[in-house]
């Protein structure tokens, strides 16, 4: 790979061997990468692969453990973002920090110079806005501005500091299309002007569309370096998950039987302006079988988690049957009523409550589906205090649910072990259908081997079981058929021998078909 | 050398029970340094502040007396304040039961009958439910702030008491003063011993706090109390609603509030006039605190404070300084206590000041 150099012949940016170890757990190992003046560079990688590790230490947020940056042929060491400012380097974040009610002038002011007056702010700020076809009203509030004249304010506060390179974090993970066309404009712009752009990403077309270069990132480590317009999806996908195909050990000879849990033609609208709306999601899963949907984080899985759960109900009855019946309007304990479990992704405050004790966490998931058991007295709703112990000491047992004392407060039990109990809490139940977020996410491996053996033994048992996962690893450990979400949609369900990991980048990157990953050969 | 408050692994029993017990000695010790800057003696004074009244059967009536609307109103603030709550409004949702369990008595005064004595207390806590019912409302559709709307709708109801009682409801033959016409007998709050005026409002509020400890300890409603008020998100998997839960709460105390102002007006004042409480509504934010959002321990605090109403007034007479004094004490106490609540979670730490070098060797 030969570098497109500037004019002086030396990249603007230059990073050798940069390691991050957060413990013994290496974030970025050795990781080379050169940025040249007025380049659009592409950051490629999974969720945890690295990159927002990489680029904290760029902006001084993180402090490497080994390694050197070289700025314009300088090493330097940068200790803060203020200091990554001074260099000429700005970065516009995935989530904004913005006040909403200030207005759009004295947000850029915050992070001024304080001598700097709010007039001359606000006609720096309109005239950069106009001029790199941002348009952006320095008066307006910022709880009046959709998403997308939130991220402008924050490229134009980037902008004021006339940086050399400009870092942007996902940036079109919450624009329209439309906005997003705008984005590439200004970008194009600035590269004319000679900045550079490091631009992360996991959609491949976009990188494809806009990027010089292309830098993967995998585990921590530079998977490959190349220009995206002469790649295809398909390759660029193999650097980002990896070529290996999935070597999976399953129970082939397991017969499937009736459909335990149905989505048809699900839509859900964003309730706030960082989610995802969901469009025509179709799922089936039938008792015996494991569902796995796959997906980089924030395409829409904690939406999909709380319509299936009835957390948040949808307005059409009939989008979501269990065992038969409509649910789609029934709240979450009337589906558990129907025989269906949940685990959530957020273990603390979500899952269970941290300052509770385990049994008092139990009765959360199970006050009305063991209601007969755990509570006494009729409406007046006493609490068996002694049922409830008895249980939570058997899925302790059963799940090996390491803990002091007899009944510990939730927060004081490792990651692991709340979520080997918050599993075995519904399993002990023997769900009919369990939906499950991110069962093993920060995890440690002996405690998600027992979790995701559990859910392979519940599914033999003759259960449904819908797991939503980050992890391909853990995918093609458990899943019978899989299917991958992107932007709120959900792909149609593979088995998941036939799938390669390859594929499934594809569709991760928002590309559902195979001739259209072809096509773009030819660019 | 510097301090540094550094955070418990686990929340500390020991401090859980010591810190009211530290903020009571903490209160006494800067009270005992503002009587002496006053020019009194310090253990003189404290002693006519808090030993006196309690040494007197009459005073110890006017304790339960005082100690009644504090308590019966903690208890149902503690409910909210528990589920995440913030009814600041409990003085207002008292005026309003006051009045509101006053229209019998007022409007029909030659009505006797047993009947009326229940009806007045029904119609009070209907009226306190309801008036906290705004805030409820509110924050409900409108997601306002109820501290702020509770806090605001206090001072329409004393304005409002304040209007019925110079304007329409004042008693024609009452020369002119502000108040309405004296409850009938069988509108009064009957006592509950012969020694002295001690009436039933504080047999109401020991039962309110046991029959609410009851149920935060072992019903599935106090469950749903406390998971609602610490994580809103697990209320939700668990199938709680917290829009009912704010219904639930302010509904509560309201009623336990306005109930506390009709028992109030009926058995202690036994007429209607503008000025009906010394802020019990406020104090008793102070008592739910200091008795640790537990009924139980609300019993006790609620005497506690009451003896620094009943203090105020013997300090007045004995040692001439201000009633305001109570007042003073009970900010002290409140401060004491919320600061001394940061020992239950984090431990005290004297930090010396590193050298730099000390890697050397």
């Amino acid at each position: 790979m030969t570098l497109s150099e500037g004019s002086a012949g030396i990249p603007l940016l230059s990073v050798r061997k940069l390691t991050k170890h957060f413990g013994s757990f290496a974030a970025c190992a050795g990781i080379d990468l050169d940025i040249g003046p007025g380049e659009i560079h592409a950051l490629l990688g999974e969720n945890g692969a690295g990159k927002s590790t990489l680029v904290k230490m760029l902006f001084g947020i993180l402090d490497p453990t080994e390694g050197e940056i070289v700025w314009n042929g300088q090493p330097v060491t940068i200790r803060s973002p203020s200091e990554a400012r001074r260099l000429g380097i700005g970065m516009v974040f995935q989530h904004f920090s913005l006040f909403e009610a200030l207005t759009v002038a004295e947000n850029i002011a915050l992070s001024l110079d304080p001598k700097i007056s709010l007039a001359k702010i606000s006609d720096e700020a309109a005239r950069l806005s106009k001029s790199y076809g941002l348009p952006l009203d320095p008066k307006a509030h910022v709880a009046d501005l959709s998403v997308g004249e939130r991220q402008r304010i924050e490229i134009v506060r980037a902008l004021l500091q006339n940086p050399k390179l400009i870092i942007l974090d996902e940036p079109t993970s919450v624009l329209t299309p439309q906005e997003a066309d705008k984005l590439f404009d200004t970008l194009f712009q600035l590269k004319a002007e000679g900045r550079s752009v490091l631009y992360i990403s996991h959609r491949l077309e976009e990188v494809q569309r806009i990027c010089d270069r292309a830098t993967v990132l995998r585990h921590g480590k530079v998977t490959g370096t190349c220009d995206p317009k002469l790649e295809t999806p398909a390759s660029l996908a193999r650097m980002m998950v990896g070529s290996d195909v999935a070597g999976v050990d399953r129970d082939d000879d397991a017969t499937l039987g009736d459909i335990q849990i149905e989505v048809s033609d699900l839509a859900v609208g964003a309730r706030t302006p960082f989610a995802v709306s969901l469009k025509d999601v179709n799922l089936k899963v039938r008792a015996g079988e494991v569902l796995a949907v796959a997906g980089v984080a924030g395409n829409g899985q904690g939406e999909l988690f709380d319509a299936l759960s009835g957390e948040y109900p949808v307005s059409n009855n009939e989008a979501i049957r269990i065992r038969g019946k409509g649910v789609g309007r029934v709240g979450i304990n009337g589906r558990r009523l129907l025989g269906a479990g949940f685990v959530p992704e957020e273990r603390h405050g979500h899952a269970a409550v941290s300052g509770m004790p385990l049994s008092d966490n139990l009765l959360l998931a199970r006050s009305q589906s063991d209601r007969r058991s755990f509570l006494a007295a009729g409406s007046l709703a006493v609490i068996r205090h002694a049922a409830v112990n008895t249980a939570t000491q058997r899925i302790c047992r059963n799940m090996d649910v390491r803990k002091s004392g007899e009944d510990p407060v939730a927060g004081s039990l490792s990651g692991g072990n709340l979520q080997k109990f918050i599993v075995g809490r519904e399993l002990d139940r023997q769900p009919s259908v369990l939906v499950v977020n991110q069962p093993t996410w920060g995890v440690d491996a002996g405690a998600a081997s027992r979790i995701r053996q559990a859910l392979v033994d519940l599914a033999r048992a003759g259960s449904a079981v819908v797991v939503i996962s980050q992890d391909l690893d853990e995918i093609f450990e458990v899943a019978t058929n899989i299917a991958v979400i992107s932007e709120g949609r959900l792909s149609a369900s593979y088995p998941a021998g036939q799938l390669s990991r390859e594929r499934i980048g594809l569709l991760m990157g928002g590309i559902h078909d195979s001739t259209q990953a072809e096509a773009s050969h030819a660019n | 050398m510097r301090i540094e408050l550094q955070k418990r692994a686990q929340v500390s029993t020991l401090f859980s029970m010591l810190s009211p017990l530290l903020a009571l000695v903490l209160t006494l010790f800067f009270g005992g340094i503002m009587f002496w800057m006053l020019g009194k003696d310090p253990l003189d004074a404290l002693y006519s502040f808090f030993v006196e009244p309690l040494l007197e059967v009459w005073s110890l009536h006017e304790l339960a007396i005082k100690a009644a609307p504090l308590i019966l109103i903690a208890v149902g603030l503690s409910v909210c304040f528990r589920s995440n709550n913030w009814n600041i409004g409990a003085e207002g949702q008292f005026t309003i039961g006051a009045i509101t369990g006053s229209i019998l008595p007022v409007l029909y005064p030659e009505w006797h009958s047993p009947m009326i004595l229940p009806l007045m207390l029904i119609m009070g806590m209907i009226g306190g439910g309801l008036y906290a019912g705004i805030p409820a409302l509110l924050k409900t559709r409108f997601n306002t702030n109820e501290i702020l709307t509770s806090l605001m709708l206090v001072y329409i109801a004393q304005l409002y008491l304040d209007w019925l009682t110079r304007g329409p409801w004042r008693d024609p033959q009452g020369y002119n003063f502000p108040q309405t016409k004296a409850f009938v007998p069988e509108a009064v709050l009957p006592e509950i011993l012969d020694s002295g005026r001690a009436h039933l409002a504080i047999v109401f509020a020991l039962v309110a706090a046991v029959v609410i400890w009851f149920m935060m300890r072992f019903m599935m409603k106090g469950f749903q109390v406390s998971v609602l008020g610490q994580s809103e998100r697990a209320g939700r998997f668990a199938g709680f609603s917290a829009r009912r839960m704010v219904w639930f709460s302010m509904l509560l105390s309201g009623a336990f509030a306005g109930l506390a102002g009709i028992s109030e007006v009926s058995g202690s004042i036994g007429h209607l006039q503008p000025a009906i409480s010394p802020g019990y509504g406020f104090t008793a934010i102070i008592v739910a605190f200091l008795g640790r959002l537990n009924p139980l321990g609300i019993i006790a605090s609620g005497f506690v404070l009451a003896l620094t109403y009943l203090g105020g007034e013997a300090a007045q007479l004995s040692i001439g300084i201000s009633d305001k004094v109570s007042r003073v004490f009970q900010g002290l106490l409140l401060f004491f206590v919320l600061s001394c609540d940061t020992l239950i979670h984090y431990r005290i730490r004297l930090v010396r000041n590193q050298t730099a070098g000390g890697a050397h060797a």
